[in-house]
């Protein structure tokens, strides 16, 4: 029982990111019919805008206090960050510590930039050609995005800590009537979970209770007599390529803490994304939820000793596997739309 | 000549004594020269072009002829380099049985995904591929480790069997060969300032990579090729004709498979030695680069596409500031910095963002690859601009 749990919860946070990153490849392909093979650069970006933020916090001067003396007798260096001199050392401490979740706000324009300058500057040529061009074009640009990320990061992972109080970890066992200790679940990770549940309830909810929403659904299902109604679809799908950079940005800002970004981590993820979107259904944004947060959840029992003693190497293919039975036996994936990628 | 017309026949005949003469063509300045960094003519980079060449070669019989973009192929070449070790382990060093197993292993392979990939076209076929190569992987590193060898890599070692060969006396790893012909060695021969190497090695793959590429033309130019084509342009007009597609996909596909085996049997040759890294996806990926740079669904694209990348993998990763400071000597000091300081993300470690560049660009403004490229430049001169066959590749659907 406890273990069962215990996977559980550690699917939720992988689940967690790859339902975010596949629900914005969706959003994309449903709205545009773009094969963005860029998304996991966008991932990798919002996860930089935490270690930048970070790292701008914690510049800082150095001054001389004579007062303190070290050990040769000198007077000490005190290295003061600037944060902490504009607001005083308390809130700047505070600020610095908090800049993970800060680099939130950093992320939500950048993202949306990033997105509108994309779609507008390269993606838009790509609408009427063939899925093997706009796969390789956005290849290509996550290639060309990766390596600028790598100019000016380098090519190590760089660290970006979690605000102090959700460091330690919460004992899972006494909430389920079970022995303390079993079931110990890192804090962040429980934080990353309900912030990717609240956008992706966001997202949901902007798509089925607003009037735009409304708009992008219906041009989801027929772009051509929502053009002809005379309105500008064009200009909400590109609102929509920029949410669903902003999106995955967002799922890359608050993993930082759980997987020190590196350049890399992009294209790592986006093969995995696509293996969720395709399970879950082209172009259906439950489908992709539900497969992201399935595919996590399995790929975390495989990973137990008793399964791996049973099938060995389990863990490495199960996703693979999944998908493979998945897209065998029911063609759309679980959720998917006739006619949508087919004939 | 060989079941060829004339035009193909000189065209094969181009690039057979191309494929020859590339120790010297490659060679064009002295060694002592400062341009002879861009010389390609040394026996390892000469046998990466023909290899990685082969490998585009059979990937453009499944991607350029039936429009199936498989993400996957990489797998098909991580087991022909296993099989061809564990041929050098066992059997003998000679190359030959090496090559075939690791062809048959490849295409048995290929048979087997295939079969379940093919029932899936478009985008899915793309991503069942990419689910196959991304398990050969995986278990590679990690459950396969008595038949990989994991993480090290698949080696020959002193004490292997070898029942073909005569017993190891020397106390040194036995070179693989060609009956007897090292693969390794080489004659050179220097003319006023050049040198040219003229490898076995280099020699064994070019002539292979001839066959292999003749053996595509005549595809290309077959019933069986025309087929194929038809299930590119239009599947279901070819279902609705009572032609069942399914066997001439799946025979396009264990072909390709094939092709990629025995590319990664002669990558072993070259060097005995394979990785799981070979099988990772962004091999696959890189094979997918190379056919479509050069140009999908035309006969020496994939090949020029497989050379010009490996050719800037080479180069552009060996220029460093110094060089270009050499470079831009002669121009004013404010000048020679700035351009140095422009240009440095785009060398040495920066390559990748060169070629993600090329890519970009080949990709938006030339949809046709290198070959649409030349095809443009050459219609300029013509009297009569030809209206060409449009080269870009649809996937099925």
């Amino acid at each position: 029982m406890d273990a069962i749990l215990l996977q559980i919860l550690n699917g939720l946070d992988k689940g967690s990111a790859y339902a975010l990153i596949a629900l914005g490849l969706t959003l994309i392909f449903g709205t545009l019919g773009v094969v963005n093979f860029a998304h996991g650069a966008l991932f990798m970006i919002g996860s930089f805008c935490s270690v930048t933020l970070s790292k701008l916090f914690s510049l800082s001067f150095e001054t001389v206090d004579p007062t303190k003396l070290d050990f040769l007798g000198n007077p000490s260096k005190v290295t003061t960050p600037y944060v902490q001199a504009w607001f005083g050392p308390e809130l700047g401490a505070a600020i610095i510590d908090w800049s993970v979740p800060l680099a939130i706000l950093l992320a939500i324009p950048v993202m949306l930039i990033v997105g509108y300058v994309m779609e507008r500057g390269l993606i838009k040529h790509f609408y009427k050609r063939a899925h093997a061009d706009q796969i390789l074009v956005t290849f290509g640009l996550a290639i060309v995005l990766q390596e600028i990320v790598k100019y000016f990061f380098g090519a190590n992972p760089i660290s970006a800590p979690a605000p102090e109080v959700f460091r330690g970890s919460l004992d899972f066992g006494p909430f389920f009537g079970l022995e303390a200790n079993k079931v110990i679940y890192p804090y962040w990770r429980l934080v990353y979970f309900f912030f990717s549940a609240g956008i992706i309830a966001a997202v949901f909810a902007f798509l089925r209770f607003t009037t735009f929403g409304m708009v992008v659904r219906a041009g989801m299902a027929d772009r051509e007599t929502v053009g002809l109604l005379g309105i500008d679809i064009d200009k909400r799908f590109t609102v929509m390529f920029g949410i669903a950079a902003a999106v995955a940005g967002l799922a890359g800002v608050m993993y930082a803490p759980i997987l020190s970004p590196n350049y890399q981590m992009g294209m790592d993820f986006l093969v995995l994304s696509f293996v969720v979107v395709v399970v879950g259904g082209m172009g259906s944004l439950p489908g992709a939820v539900l497969a992201g947060f399935l595919l996590g959840i399995l790929q975390s029992f495989a990973s137990m000793n008793e399964v791996k003693s049973v099938i060995p190497g389990i863990d490495q293919i199960i996703i693979y596997l999944v998908a493979i039975i998945i897209l065998l036996t029911r063609p759309r994936g679980l959720m998917g739309r006739k006619g949508v990628m087919e004939e | 000549m060989f079941g060829l017309d004339r035009k193909d026949t000189v065209f094969m005949l181009i690039v057979v004594v191309i494929a020859l003469s590339a120790p010297i063509l490659l060679n064009p300045w002295p060694a002592a020269s400062q341009m002879a960094q861009f010389n390609a003519g040394y026996p390892d980079l000469m046998q990466r072009f023909v290899v990685y060449g082969i490998f585009a070669i059979g990937f453009n019989i499944l991607f350029g002829l039936t429009g199936y973009l498989s993400f996957g192929h990489a797998a098909f070449l991580g087991v022909g380099s296993y099989a061809a070790v564990w041929m050098f382990k066992l059997l003998s060093m000679n190359i030959i049985p090496a090559i075939l197993l690791s062809m048959v292993v490849a295409g048995l392979f290929a048979l087997v995904i295939g079969y379940v990939s093919l029932r899936r076209s478009g985008i899915y076929f793309s991503i069942l591929t990419l689910a196959f190569a991304q398990m050969s992987f995986n278990m590679a590193y990690s459950v396969l480790t008595p038949l990989t060898n994991g993480e090290t890599g698949l080696q020959l070692a002193l004490d292997d069997p070898r029942i073909l060969d005569a017993a190891n006396t020397t106390n040194s790893l036995p070179v693989t060969n060609l009956f007897g012909a090292e693969m390794r060695s080489s004659v050179t021969w220097n003319v006023g300032g050049w040198s040219f190497d003229f490898s076995v090695g280099y020699y064994v793959c070019a002539v292979i990579m001839l066959i292999a590429f003749y053996t595509s033309v005549r595809i290309f130019r077959s019933p069986f090729g025309m087929m194929l084509r038809a299930v590119k342009s239009n599947q279901q007009r070819l279902n609705y004709t009572g032609i069942n597609s399914r066997p001439y996909t799946l025979a396009a596909f264990v072909i390709s498979g094939m092709y990629a085996g025995l590319a990664g049997g002669l990558l072993a040759a070259m060097d005995p030695l394979a990785g799981a890294e070979r099988m990772q996806w962004t091999a696959s990926g890189e094979v997918v680069l190379m056919t479509i740079l050069g140009g999908a669904g035309t006969l020496i694209g994939p090949f020029l596409g497989a050379g010009f990348i490996k050719y800037c993998e080479n180069i552009f990763s060996k220029i460093n500031d110094q060089i270009l400071h050499q470079w831009f000597a002669l121009l004013p000091d404010w000048l020679e910095n700035t351009l140095v300081t422009v240009l440095h993300p785009f060398i040495g470690k920066g390559w990748h963002l060169t070629l993600g560049l090329i890519f970009m660009l080949v990709v938006v403004f030339l949809p046709g690859g290198l070959v649409e490229g030349w095809n443009r430049i050459t219609g300029l001169f013509r009297r009569k601009p030809k209206a060409k066959p449009s080269a870009t590749t649809e996937p099925a659907e």
